[in-house]
């Protein structure tokens, strides 16, 4: 990994507009999907996003790759803002970022054959014109993400949910972007299978030297796979760090929240620990708490918490957390299985 | 790189045991459709009914019967009343002396005409607009949708009697596009139906643009043309054909109304409705004038539905049938 970021993202905002009347139509509130998160992605990381639904996790992942338009905010792509540049002038970086999707059932096309899909990219950018060449492109996809290649003219009623997601990340390879987004690229598939595709993107992500971004409710699944994690909550970043400094010291009360949650293999283990529910639901993203937005359900809010809103900030143990009150080691310990005193 | 092959060789044989050989969608759907017997049944009729409104010249040639405009008072008795089947007239004769039989072929022509030209007409103008107005949304669907509203607001058979009366004079309507008989009958057929089957592809569209698909599409960098053609489209194919279907028999049966209430079809072109109509005067002495028309009218609307359903089933196979 080395020190540059390929991405980096600064104060970046998406607000749903809610609209009222038929005719005349009038703004009466927004939803504030992802309101101000800021992070970088190092060339060559794999960087986890986690939370909860609908904390903003995939409209960040739409946002970057301009599937939608960011209210505000800057998203600098080897150095260039591709924010707010037009959509056609960002036709160039979309060979540079691809995306794979969560539902393999619904992201082919059904009416196509793998063939057509896998070689979709190639047709919209022009590339490997030939008909044999344009084959043989995507046979050799078909090798590297493990399918037959002789299953070219097949449809994808004809695969199983694994199979179907092998080739939505071949499609993804196609133009062989320097970066990936996953989003959550298992969450649809049985968990033996879950597994296989799991390698399969951390084989290619070493071999082809591949950025990954990985979106996942599932925090051993992030675990096993990302160098660094970010943790989510209601459009903000609330925690970020590299995993095991994640998993060892949780900074904040949300990502100890998280991680108590986790069940723990070890029944010995599991009788130490503390479960902590948090009280209540995530309150409505079109009107999020002042402040702290986790103040409402943080068992350590304090009227600090209440007036002033925490900023991202390194705590003791190496994480980066938005926290008036973070974590210490002894109530990490308590509800995290995994935890270790700093 | 090794690692993902020696994982390629252990998946792919998955798929390999099931060994299903490749099929397309469309050899799928035809094996389902060779299996309904019914639908098969009324495709044959069909084909049939095809292949004698195109021949009927010959036909007619061949079975040695008169041309349909050949009026004749020979086969006409004393009263003016018009004699029944024979070996002559195999479907009787009208009270003008002309061949039933002649007319009902030629009928034929006449009915698949309006059928095939009016449908055509009219899912194409559909396809057009509800795909405008699914894709595009906003204010260019509430215009459209609310345009679809005020015209299926509209008595259908009043507005279509009013435009046939009007275009069935002198020169026609709209600087003689329209002229009178069969092409004011499509015009006023397509004017109506395209509504029906823009509702339809407007709300299949609402929902095939929000699938994966289309956003992986757009996440390539595909423009929207390619998005409306090549992603969306191949998927409305299945429920056009089955809408086209079903809209067939309507379009005859709203042919055959017009001409029996006397603003389609004019004479002396033969028309099942026109003969239906003239037919009802004269049903108690003549009654082969109004069950042969007639009949054919049923078989070929009856024919049309039961494809429908047919095409309906083999298209759509995660709908469970009883049989």
């Amino acid at each position: 990994m080395s020190g540059e970021p390929l991405v980096e993202v600064r104060d970046l905002v998406k607000h749903f507009p809610i609209n009222r009347g038929i005719i005349l139509q009038k703004q009466v509130g927004a939803v504030h999907a992802v309101d101000g998160v800021s992070f970088d992605v190092m060339r060559g990381e794999s960087l986890g996003i986690v939370g909860e639904t609908g904390c903003g996790k995939s409209t960040t992942a739409r946002l970057l790759m301009r599937l939608l338009d960011p209210t505000s905010g800057v998203i600098r792509f080897e150095g260039k803002d591709v924010a707010k540049i037009p959509r056609r002038a960002f036709k160039p970086f979309r060979r540079e970022i691809q995306m794979i999707f969560q539902d393999p059932y619904s992201s082919l096309n059904p009416r196509k054959t793998v063939g057509a899909i896998i070689a979709e990219p190639f047709a919209i950018h022009g590339l490997n014109k030939g008909k044999g060449e344009r084959r043989r492109a995507v046979q050799e996809l078909m090798d590297l993400v493990g399918l037959n290649p002789e299953h070219y003219n097949r449809y994808p009623h004809e695969f199983s949910g694994g199979q179907r997601q092998r080739i939505g990340v071949a499609r993804a390879l196609a133009l062989q972007p320097k970066m990936i987004i996953a989003d959550e690229p298992v969450s649809a598939l049985d968990v033996s299978i879950q597994a296989q595709i799991l390698n399969l993107l951390r084989d290619l992500q070493r071999d082809l030297g591949l950025t990954l971004i990985l979106i996942a409710h599932d925090l051993s699944v992030v675990r096993h796979m990302c160098d660094r994690v970010a943790v989510m909550y209601l459009g903000k970043i609330v925690e970020i760090a590299d995993s095991d400094t994640l998993y060892r010291h949780p900074r904040h009360p949300y990502t100890g929240a998280l991680l108590s949650a986790v069940p723990v293999p070890d029944p010995e283990l599991a009788s130490r620990r503390r479960r902590q529910v948090l009280g209540g639901d995530v309150p409505s993203p079109t009107n999020p708490p002042p402040a702290c937005r986790f103040h409402p359900r943080c068992p350590k809010a304090q009227d600090l918490c209440h007036q002033q809103e925490p900023l991202l900030e390194q705590k003791p143990g190496g994480s980066v957390a938005a926290c008036h009150f973070p974590l210490s080691d002894a109530e990490a310990a308590e509800r995290v299985a995994t935890a270790e005193p700093v | 790189m090794t690692s993902t092959i020696d994982l390629a060789r252990e998946s792919s044989s998955e798929a390999e045991v099931s060994g299903i050989a490749a099929r397309t969608p469309l050899e799928l759907f035809w094996r389902r459709l060779k299996q309904d017997r019914v639908a098969m049944a009324a495709l044959v009729f069909i084909l049939l009914l095809v292949a004698v409104a195109v021949l009927a010249p010959l036909l007619v040639k061949l079975t040695g019967q008169r041309p349909p405009n050949d009026q004749s008072t020979k086969f006409l008795d004393e009263f003016g009343t018009p004699t029944g089947p024979t070996s002559e007239n195999w479907f009787g004769v009208d009270p003008l002396g002309r061949s039933v039989f002649s007319r009902v072929l030629y009928g034929a022509r006449v009915s698949l005409e309006v059928a095939i030209i009016a449908t055509a007409a009219s899912v194409a103008v559909g396809v057009v607009v509800g795909m405008t107005a699914g894709f595009f949304r906003g204010f260019v669907d509430t215009v459209l949708s609310r345009l679809i509203d005020v015209l299926l607001a509209f008595p259908i058979l009043l507005l279509a009697l009013g435009l046939a009366a009007a275009c069935s004079l002198g020169n026609g309507c709209l600087g003689g596009l329209i002229k009178p008989g069969l092409t004011v009958v499509i015009f006023v057929i397509a004017f109506v139906n395209w509504t029906y089957i823009a509702r339809i592809i407007r709300g299949q569209v609402l929902s095939l643009r929000e699938k994966e698909f289309v956003e992986a599409a757009r996440s390539l960098g595909a423009s929207n043309g390619r998005i409306i053609f090549r992603e969306i489209l191949p998927n409305l194919v299945a429920p056009i054909i089955v809408y086209s279907t079903l809209v067939i028999p309507q379009n005859i049966l709203f042919e055959a109304a017009l001409s029996f209430l006397g603003v389609g079809v004019q004479p002396p072109n033969p028309s099942w409705g026109a003969m239906l109509a003239d037919a009802t005067e004269i049903f108690d002495t003549a009654w082969w004038y109004m069950v042969f028309p007639g009949v054919a009218l049923l078989l070929t609307v009856l024919a049309f539905n039961l494809l429908g359903d047919g095409l309906q089933d083999a298209l759509n196979p995660r709908v469970e049938r009883s049989t």
